[in-house]
C-alpha cells in the first residue's frame, strides 16, 4: 500500500480518526478499570488502618476535622470491637513541613490517645535519609526513637534537639521535626474536637474498665 | 537470522540508555532501586512493543506530514492505558512509579523507535524491534539500579548484602545516577570496542 498523499482533506481526516480511535479506547479502558482503581484504593487505605490499630471488629462511619492550626482536614476513621466499643481511631494525619512538601500519614490512636501505630502513605523524601521514616520511628529496639506505645501527653514529641523525647533520624532532623508534627496533629485534633471527644467520653466510660 | 539481530541489538549494541543515551530523565530519576528500574523498564517495554506494533500497522495511512503528532496520539494512549491497568491492578507498584509513568509518553526512546523503525518496517521486525530495545532498557535500568541500590544501602532487590550503616548515600541520590551512568557507559563502550 502506497503512502498516503499530504493533503489537507488527508490530514484532517487522518487526525481525526486516530484521535477519535484513541479516544474511544481510552474511554472504554477508562470505565472498565474505574471500579478496580477505586476498590483498590479503598483496600488499601483500608490495610493501612488494620496495620496502624489493634485488631478491631468493625470500622465506623469516617468523618474529617478541620484542625486549628491548618487548612485542610484530617479524616477519623473510628473502630469498634464485637462490642461496638471503641478500640481506636485511625488518624489520616499529614504535615506539609517535610523536607521535600507533602507527607501524609496514617496515624493510631488508643481512646486515650496513646500511640498505636503509623504507616506513612506518602512522602517525596530524600531515599535513604528521611525516607526511613516508616521504620525509624517503629524500631522496638530502640525506646529513644520508637514513638509506638507512647503518647503525646505523657512525652514530649519533639526531637531530641529541639527538647523533645524522640531521637530523630541521623541527618534528617527536618523529617523527624515534620513526622513528628503529623503525629501530634492528630492528637490534638482528636483531644481538642468537641464532638469527638462526646462520642470517645461515652465510649471510654464503657470500654475503659475492661 | 536477520530477526535474531533485530532483537539482541538492544540490548548492547544499541542499547537505548548505553548507547543512544535517549530517555534519561526515567533513567535518572527511577533508578534509586533495582526493582524500580525492573518495572519502569517493563513498563516501557510494554508501550514500546504495542506502539511499534500500531504504529507499524497504521504507517501507510498516515500522511508525512502529520505522521509525528499521530504517533505522539497513539504512544499518549498506550501510556494512559498503562497507567489506569496498573493502578487498578498493581496498585504496589504504582505508587513507587506512578509518578513516572507519564514521562513515558516523552521518553524519546519510544517515538524515536516509532519514527526510526517502526515507520519503515514491517510489523513483525517491528515488535521484535520494540520488545529487543524495551527489554534492553529494562536491563539497563535495572543494571543501573542495582548498582546504585548497592553501593548506596548495601541492598540488591531489597536483599542485603552488607549492612546499610555503611552505603554511601551518595549513590541513591540524583548525583549518584550520573557517576554509576557515566562509568556503565564507559565500560559498555569499551566492551563494544573490543
Amino acid at each position: 500500500m502506497a503512502q498516503k498523499e499530504s493533503t489537507f482533506l488527508n490530514m484532517t481526516l487522518t487526525l481525526f480518526l486516530v484521535t477519535l480511535i484513541a479516544a474511544t479506547i481510552l474511554g472504554f479502558i477508562y470505565d472498565l478499570t474505574k471500579g478496580d482503581i477505586a476498590l483498590a484504593k479503598q483496600k488499601a487505605q483500608k490495610e493501612a488502618i488494620e496495620s496502624v490499630l489493634p485488631a478491631f471488629d468493625t470500622l465506623g462511619d469516617s468523618y474529617k476535622v478541620l484542625p486549628e492550626d491548618a487548612t485542610d482536614s484530617l479524616e477519623f476513621f473510628p473502630a469498634y470491637d464485637a462490642n461496638q466499643q471503641l478500640v481506636g481511631i485511625a488518624v489520616k494525619t499529614f504535615t506539609k513541613d517535610g523536607f521535600s512538601g507533602l507527607i501524609s500519614i496514617m496515624a493510631g490512636l488508643a481512646p486515650d490517645g496513646t500511640v498505636t501505630g503509623f504507616e506513612v502513605l506518602e512522602h517525596k523524601e530524600t531515599p535513604g535519609l528521611g525516607a526511613k521514616m516508616n521504620t525509624w520511628f517503629k524500631d522496638e529496639s530502640k525506646p529513644g526513637q520508637n514513638i509506638i506505645g507512647k503518647s503525646p501527653a505523657t512525652s514530649k514529641f519533639e526531637v531530641s534537639k529541639d527538647g523533645g523525647d524522640v531521637d530523630a533520624i541521623t541527618a534528617s532532623t527536618i523529617t523527624s521535626r515534620a513526622f513528628l508534627d503529623a503525629i501530634v496533629r492528630a492528637y490534638n485534633t482528636y483531644k481538642n474536637n468537641p464532638d469527638q471527644q462526646e462520642i470517645s467520653t461515652n465510649q471510654l466510660n464503657e470500654g475503659g474498665q475492661s | 537470522m536477520n530477526q535474531m539481530k533485530n532483537f539482541t541489538k538492544g540490548f548492547i549494541k544499541e542499547n537505548p540508555v548505553f548507547v543512544l543515551l535517549l530517555g534519561m530523565c526515567p533513567t535518572l530519576g527511577v533508578t534509586s532501586s533495582a526493582i524500580n528500574g525492573l518495572g519502569m523498564g517493563l513498563a516501557t517495554t510494554f508501550v514500546l512493543l504495542m506502539s511499534n506494533i500500531v504504529i507499524s500497522a497504521i504507517k501507510n495511512v498516515i500522511p508525512s506530514k502529520v505522521k509525528i503528532p499521530s504517533f505522539i496520539v497513539v504512544i499518549a494512549s498506550l501510556v494512559t492505558v498503562v497507567e489506569l491497568v496498573m493502578q487498578a491492578y498493581l496498585p504496589a507498584l504504582y505508587k513507587s512509579l506512578g509518578l513516572f509513568i507519564p514521562l513515558i509518553v516523552v521518553n524519546c526512546i519510544v517515538l524515536g523507535r516509532a519514527e526510526a523503525f517502526a515507520s519503515k518496517n514491517t510489523l513483525v521486525s517491528s515488535a521484535i524491534d520494540g520488545l529487543g530495545m524495551g527489554l534492553g532498557f529494562a536491563f539497563a535500568l535495572t543494571l543501573l539500579g542495582a548498582a546504585r541500590e548497592f553501593l548506596g544501602s548495601g541492598k540488591i532487590f531489597d536483599i542485603a548484602i552488607f549492612p546499610e550503616d555503611y552505603g554511601m548515600l551518595l549513590f541513591v541520590l540524583a548525583p549518584g545516577a550520573f557517576i554509576v551512568l557515566g562509568y556503565l557507559i564507559a565500560l559498555i563502550n569499551r566492551m563494544n570496542k573490543a
